[in-house]
């Protein structure tokens, strides 16, 4: 049956190559369109933590400005003021912790002719690496001791590696920063979460830094944050970088790692402690607000995914309604133009259900012919979507199409042929035996 | 002329028609918000920033020696680029209108930390900065060289002067008629600011900030290893002389490097990058969505005409003229359009509400319904001319003929 069904579809493909060809351009274009913005949409909203949704969590307190929420509804600043990142890290309440912010540095290579040029950074510690899965080609993070000592040890990225030493095992070997000489102790392999989910604030859709060093280092040294920086309250006169590592501005990312359900209860009445404690020497002047995010929360709360998308989401999928739109009423139209060869079939003793059945697997081989070149054209649509932001590096990230997206716009183009298929088809079994036969 | 009889024969096959009508719709709703996204893009593109966009380029110098005199570097940095000839002006500055990064402040009417009633950007600039911007001053004086200080990092305390653009003046004193040259406001509870001019326009640094319209010049020299250029130069000589500045800094001090060279212009595409790539898809949504429909309708009437074959020859026997025939169906496509175009019309509408709602877009403007409308129905005309134009082509003979 299944053959007869094939050639049955086959022959009436071929008799009507135009009205065909129009449905199948239709679904692929449909599809294209549709898919394009789902797999960017997909690949944005994406969760790099997903393995460890439920034991990362991102840390907030709120010091803000008694008179003015930070942001409405009632939510407490993204970030931290140093005194609480530096307090709660060093508490080292949660089975990991740690605290970072983006900074620049000057890479100095050694050899004469080779030019100094700066690097985006990441100030952080220890923690950070086991935390966030950083995947090592050699070597690993620094000790939590360096960050105690305040070690000049370094972390490079693997591009950076192989600027500097050639892509070899630099494990050990020196590197100078602002004229300053720091041990490398691990190369990352190649890691790109996307989005950047340790640090949503700035663009959480851009590269992750190539060089990491020690947050205490960093803050000893006085490096610049390169990130947002908010302050409510005036730093004091006249006190400097004292007076800014003292005062309520904020500027510090912090995560924990908490392995089950008490510990998270636990890391939160801990947080509620430290608070009520801080607002008896005057600080914290607004209500109780802490809170803990997983990275799924947090990348909700942050508002990752561009609203551009959303309305290019929604335009796709009107679009793809318009296509299939088209389908039914040339499907519709070359059934009314069969109803001669149905009327017949059926005269000749086929069943409404064999006229059905016929009709489906018929539908289904234009969907899969649709939904493989709706692959292509897919693949076309990323392939414009990254040309038009060609200035925008990363968005080779977000253009990239996975097998489930593949299998996505497979299944999509065949749901949509059948419901493209089901009006038709559902008036071609109405046809009465012979009553087309009756003309001739 | 002949609507009873179109209109009774498209009601005995209701369903191909209906599809086409629903067509019809989703593409106009579809059409019209696009449009108006468009629009909305093209218009925020279109608002000039206050510089001298088409003569003016930046760049960053970044000191990495721990101990450097940076006030001496900037001040013959300064000297060097002033005495270049072809640059008007040059200034050290925190930013510029376009960048997408920079420092926002907010501010009070009265000496206080609490709500602020507006906020700003803030450029730190000298005396220079006026001209190098190349901006409109429409009140008061520029800052004279005696108003400008130096101070580290961050203003400690903030300069007692400031220049700002007329809107902030329009959003820190609403109810204020006439100048607001030699009003006070302030950054903090000891921090006043007195505004001795102000400017026409000088957008902040973020395009897509609903206060860009906001900022003020503050009179400042920032001592720091990290500082940034903006160089505004005679017409024509800006690429040339963006490599020589480049060249000549770089040569004078091996204890920095220069970075982030770029013009205006190039700062422009960066931060529009997003809305001109909007504008591009949805040009191309737009033009496809078209073309399907178009193709659709065609498809449709060449299926209908030849279904229709024995009857249109009937008619012609019975001496229906050619245009007669070209007539009915372009009648009938005109009928199923418009309900298709007035159905469309309202969703359109409601998509749009519901867009301003939930992304807040601004609502459409009067003319762009009827404009899709009178599109859509020469779109709908163009495509069954030619399957109308072939059923005129029918013989009458065909009516004797048994099939």
């Amino acid at each position: 049956m299944f053959r007869y069904y094939l050639k049955l579809g086959m022959l009436s493909i071929r008799a009507n190559p135009v009205l065909s060809t129009l449905m199948i351009a239709a679904i692929a274009v449909g599809i294209g369109a549709c898919m394009t913005i789902v797999t960017v949409r997909h690949v944005m909203s994406g969760n790099p933590m997903e393995h460890k949704n439920d034991q990362l969590y991102h840390v907030q307190v709120d010091n803000w400005n008694p008179d003015d929420p930070y942001e409405d509804p009632d939510k407490p600043p993204e970030q931290l003021t140093y005194m609480d990142a530096k307090a709660l890290h060093d508490a080292g309440r949660a089975f990991r912790q740690t605290t970072s912010f983006k900074t620049a540095r000057v890479v100095q290579p050694e050899g004469d002719d080779a030019r100094p040029f700066q690097q985006e950074s990441r100030a952080t510690t220890a923690d950070f690496f086991p935390m966030f899965d950083v995947p090592f080609q050699y070597g690993s993070g620094w000790d939590r001791s360096s960050d105690v000592t305040e070690e000049r040890v370094v972390v490079l990225a693997r591009e950076l590696n192989e600027k500097l030493f050639g892509g070899e095992d630099s494990v050990g070997r020196t590197l100078t920063l602002n004229d300053e000489s720091y041990r490398v102790t691990g190369v990352i392999d190649t890691w790109t979460p996307v989005p950047k989910v340790y640090d949503l604030n700035n663009n959480p859709y851009e590269e992750p830094e190539q060089l990491y060093l020690p947050f205490s280092v960093a803050v000893a040294g006085g490096f610049d944050n390169t990130g947002n920086t908010s302050c409510w309250k005036p730093i004091e006169e006249g006190s400097g970088r004292d007076g800014f590592l003292a005062s309520e501005c904020i500027w510090i990312q912090m995560w924990v790692e908490l392995q089950n359900a008490t510990a998270k209860q636990d890391y939160l009445n801990f947080l509620d402690a430290y608070v009520e404690e801080q607002k008896l020497i005057g600080r914290f002047p607004r209500p109780m607000n802490n809170r803990l995010h997983n990275p799924a929360e947090w990348m909700e709360d942050r508002e990752v995914v561009e609203e551009d998308v959303d309305v290019l989401l929604g335009l796709a999928v009107l679009f793809l309604v318009v296509c299939l739109l088209n389908t039914i009423g040339l499907l519709l139209a070359k059934a009314m133009r069969r109803a001669k060869d149905t009327s017949l079939r059926r005269a000749l003793g086929a069943s409404k259900a064999e006229l059905f059945k016929q009709h489906v697997f018929e539908a289904g081989m234009i969907g899969v012919v649709g939904g493989v070149l709706g692959i292509g054209t897919t693949w076309a649509g990323l392939r414009g979507i990254e040309n038009l932001y060609i200035e925008y590096e990363f968005v080779q990230h977000l253009v990239r199409m996975d097998w489930s997206m593949v299998l996505l716009a497979i299944v999509l183009a065949i749901v949509s042929a059948l419901a493209a298929a089901l009006y038709p088809t559902w008036r071609t079994c109405n046809i009465t035996p012979a009553s087309h036969l009756r003309l001739q | 002329m002949e609507f009873g009889p179109v209109w009774r024969a498209m009601m005995r096959n209701k369903g191909g028609y209906f599809l086409i009508a629903v067509q019809i719709a989703v593409t106009m709703a579809v059409m019209v918000n696009a449009f108006a996204i468009m629009q909305e893009r093209s218009f925020k593109m279109g608002r000039p920033s206050g510089l001298d966009e088409a003569n003016t380029f930046a760049l960053v110098s970044v000191g990495f020696k721990p101990e450097m005199d940076s006030k001496a570097l900037i001040s013959e940095d300064l000297d060097l680029l002033r005495n270049t000839p072809g640059v008007i002006n040059a200034v050290a500055t925190n930013s510029y209108p376009l960048r997408q990064g920079g420092w926002s402040e907010g501010l009070h009417r009265e000496p206080g930390v609490g709500k602020s009633v507006s906020s700003s950007a803030i450029y730190f600039v000298d005396e220079h900065g006026l001209e190098t911007f190349g901006l409109n001053l429409i009140d008061g004086r520029n800052f004279s060289p005696e108003q400008v200080s130096w101070d580290k990092d961050s203003p400690d305390p903030w300069p007692a002067t400031v220049i700002i653009t007329q809107a902030l003046g329009e959003d820190l004193y609403p109810d204020h008629e006439g100048s607001y040259v030699g009003k006070t406001f302030w950054f903090d509870d000891d921090n006043p600011a007195n505004i001795v001019g102000v400017v026409e326009r000088l957008q902040a640094p973020w395009p897509s900030w609903t206060g860009v319209e906001r900022s003020m010049l503050v009179p400042l020299r920032r001592e720091s290893n990290d500082v940034r250029y903006v160089v505004r130069t005679e017409p024509g000589y800006r690429d040339q002389l963006m490599l020589q500045v480049e060249e000549s800094l770089a040569n004078s001090s091996k204890d920095r490097i220069i970075r982030q060279v770029a013009t205006v212009d190039e700062a422009r595409k960066l931060a529009y990058l997003g809305d001109a790539a909007m504008i591009k898809i949805l040009t191309f949504v737009i033009s496809l969505l078209t073309a399907i429909t178009g193709l659709g309708i065609v498809g449709l009437a060449s299926f209908s005409v030849a279904r229709r074959t024995r009857q249109i020859g009937i008619r012609r026997a019975l001496g229906a003229t050619r245009p007669a025939i070209v007539r009915y169906f372009m009648l009938e496509n005109f009928l199923v359009s418009s309900i298709g175009i007035v159905s469309g019309a309202v969703l359109a509408v409601g998509l749009n509400m519901f867009m301003v709602q939930a992304f807040s877009l601004t609502p459409l403007a009067w003319y762009v319904v009827p404009v899709a409308m009178i599109i859509l129905w020469i779109v709908g005309q163009v495509a069954v001319a030619g399957p109308a134009r072939k059923a005129s082509g029918i013989s009458p003979a065909i009516a004797t003929r048994s099939i």
